[in-house]
């Protein structure tokens, strides 16, 4: 089973590399961008009875850091 | 004295780091490895150094905070054993929660490499007794994520228990309220971006770390 994690800065915390790509953005021209968070994708390729406590658990223990991030989690 | 060093695959500045505890101890560290289970027997002091542990993968730090040896060094660490945690140590510290907050990419986005000057904040801790509080002392910085970010409740709590340890006093990365270095509640683990190991020597250009292994191994003596 092929499981999405979607790992994204909280609001509030300053962003640096979502900056730079938006004045990057903004440098090659394209004017109506008003925010960029860059953010972290990973797949992960699970037995199909993998729970959703135990997917929750590798997100908060390690594949997050939840000081400053949040994850979201999509499976099929 | 019994003092270690934790090393990861990746970690630089062991040997530096090693060459002050000699300096200061008149004995060679024992040099540990990520994959040990345990400290050795009546290990008094432990640092974590400086480098890119894991290649940075995933986080600065966050692979090494879980790996087998980070359990004893947290066990010890709550027996109150000292932890120096300098530049991707701090990071290591922080991923594994034995220090409040999270280090970010620089806000300038830039590798940071110069000698900085830091205010001391708080020189009560068994890692700053020997300087002054308000001093201002010389250390060498070289990070990439070494913007220090924690919520503002947390912040307003470290600055009240005095635990920010040392403040740069120009502004260098973007860290919140510019924290360069932090205590956890015991006192007995700092985590602080810049390397006093840099600092212990003439011919380093300034000899401003040495009083910090002066202060923290000599406590022990």
């Amino acid at each position: 089973m092929k499981v999405n994690v979607y790992v994204t800065l909280k609001p509030g915390v300053l962003d640096p590399q979502g900056k730079a790509i938006h004045h990057a953005l903004e440098g090659l021209g394209f004017g109506g961008v008003s925010d960029v968070r860059a953010g972290r994708f990973i797949e992960l390729d699970v037995a199909d009875d993998t729970s959703d406590a135990d997917l929750d658990a590798m997100c908060a223990k390690l594949l997050a850091n939840t000081v400053i991030e949040n994850y979201r989690i999509e499976r099929p | 004295m019994k003092t270690a060093v934790i090393v990861f695959p990746g970690s630089n500045c062991d040997r530096d780091m090693a060459v002050a505890l000699e300096q200061v101890t008149g004995k060679a560290p024992a040099m540990v490895w990520h994959r040990e289970t345990a400290l050795p027997d009546r290990t008094d002091f432990i640092a974590l150094p400086g480098g890119f542990s894991y290649g940075d993968y995933l986080r600065s730090g966050a692979m090494a905070a879980r790996s087998p040896i980070l359990r004893a060094v947290s066990d010890a660490a709550g027996r109150g054993v000292p932890v120096l945690g300098v530049c991707n140590g701090f990071q290591v510290l922080t991923e594994a929660q034995l220090l409040p907050g999270a280090l970010m990419r620089n806000a300038g986005l830039n590798f940071v490499c110069r000698t900085v000057p830091l205010t001391v904040e708080n020189s009560q801790s068994l890692f700053t007794a020997s300087y002054n509080a308000g001093e201002t002392i010389d250390i060498p910085v070289a990070h990439h994520d070494g913007n220090y970010f924690a919520d503002a409740e947390t912040l307003d709590r470290i600055e009240g228990e005095g635990r920010v340890a040392f403040r740069y006093a120009d502004g260098v990365n973007g860290s919140a309220r510019d924290i360069a270095g932090v205590l956890n509640d015991a006192g007995n683990v700092l985590g602080m971006m810049p390397h006093p190991e840099r600092a212990i020597d003439r011919a380093h250009g300034g000899t401003d770390g040495l009083r910090l292994f002066e202060a923290a191994l000599g406590v022990l003596a």
